[in-house]
């Protein structure tokens, strides 16, 4: 049994422009666990991954379509997996 | 309750009136423009689909359950906004003003920092992505 996980990355508004990415289908490794562990190892592209996904950036995260943290493990029960990185909302 | 999000304008009194029923005596409603400031001639809006009208339901549910509401709408525009023109409308209704009033705030708030938009408002210095405020998120301390 395959414990890889196909997940579906969206990126929105600066870090989408920043990227040149609007959304991306990525097979991760087994050790990825968490959200935050997955924003690590797209970080490890470096380059321009490297830069808007960073730490130290007011990124928000969200998982299955609902606002979520770092520690957000990820569901190996579910069917399907969508992971947004936006900066923080502006809406109004 | 309904929540739409929408590239058209909105009639204020048209939504007032579809939320009218029996039982309500008050309307509270909130509409958001595109401030003409520093030269801003306009702003493009990006949303969230999906993920935008799942957060607008739960906000709006919060705040019927909270304050007995009888109904609610949200309507949010996205795409292309010139200066002046109405960019969101909350209105709550319900039997007397003190709930309509909270309740409209409420899920404006809520909005502000859990909704997923952005902006992007072009002026004579360019176009750049408009930066979320620290008030917005303070403003919640409020419904704690």
């Amino acid at each position: 049994m395959s414990a890889e996980l196909r997940i579906e990355v969206r990126f929105f508004a600066s870090v989408r422009e920043q990227l040149g990415c609007a959304q991306e289908s990525v097979t991760v490794p087994a050790t990825i666990n968490t959200v935050g562990q997955l924003r690590d190892w797209l970080m490890a592209r470096g380059g321009v991954w490297a830069k808007a996904l960073a730490h130290d950036k007011p990124l928000r995260m969200a998982y299955q379509q609902v606002m979520c943290t770092a520690d957000e493990p990820l569901d190996r029960k579910a069917s399907q997996h969508e992971l947004a990185f936006f900066p923080p909302v502006t809406g109004g | 309750m309904k929540i739409r999000i929408q590239t058209e304008d909105f009639d204020v009194s048209t939504e007032l009136a579809a939320i009218q029923s029996d039982g309500v005596g008050a309307m509270v409603s909130f509409v958001g423009v595109v401030r003409p400031d520093q030269g801003v001639t306009h702003m493009e809006l990006e949303h969230y689909p999906g993920m935008t009208e799942k957060s607008l339901t739960a906000i709006a549910q919060q705040a019927i359950e909270r304050w007995q509401l009888n109904n609610v709408v949200i309507i949010h525009r996205v795409g292309v906004l010139e200066a002046s023109e109405q960019i969101v409308l909350v209105a709550a209704a319900s039997a007397h003003r003190g709930t309509a009033f909270s309740g409209c705030e409420f899920i404006m708030d809520y909005l502000k920092t859990d909704a997923p938009f952005w902006k992007k408002e072009t002026g004579a210095n360019g176009a750049r992505w408009v930066d979320a405020r620290s008030s917005d998120r303070s403003a919640l301390d409020k419904w704690r």
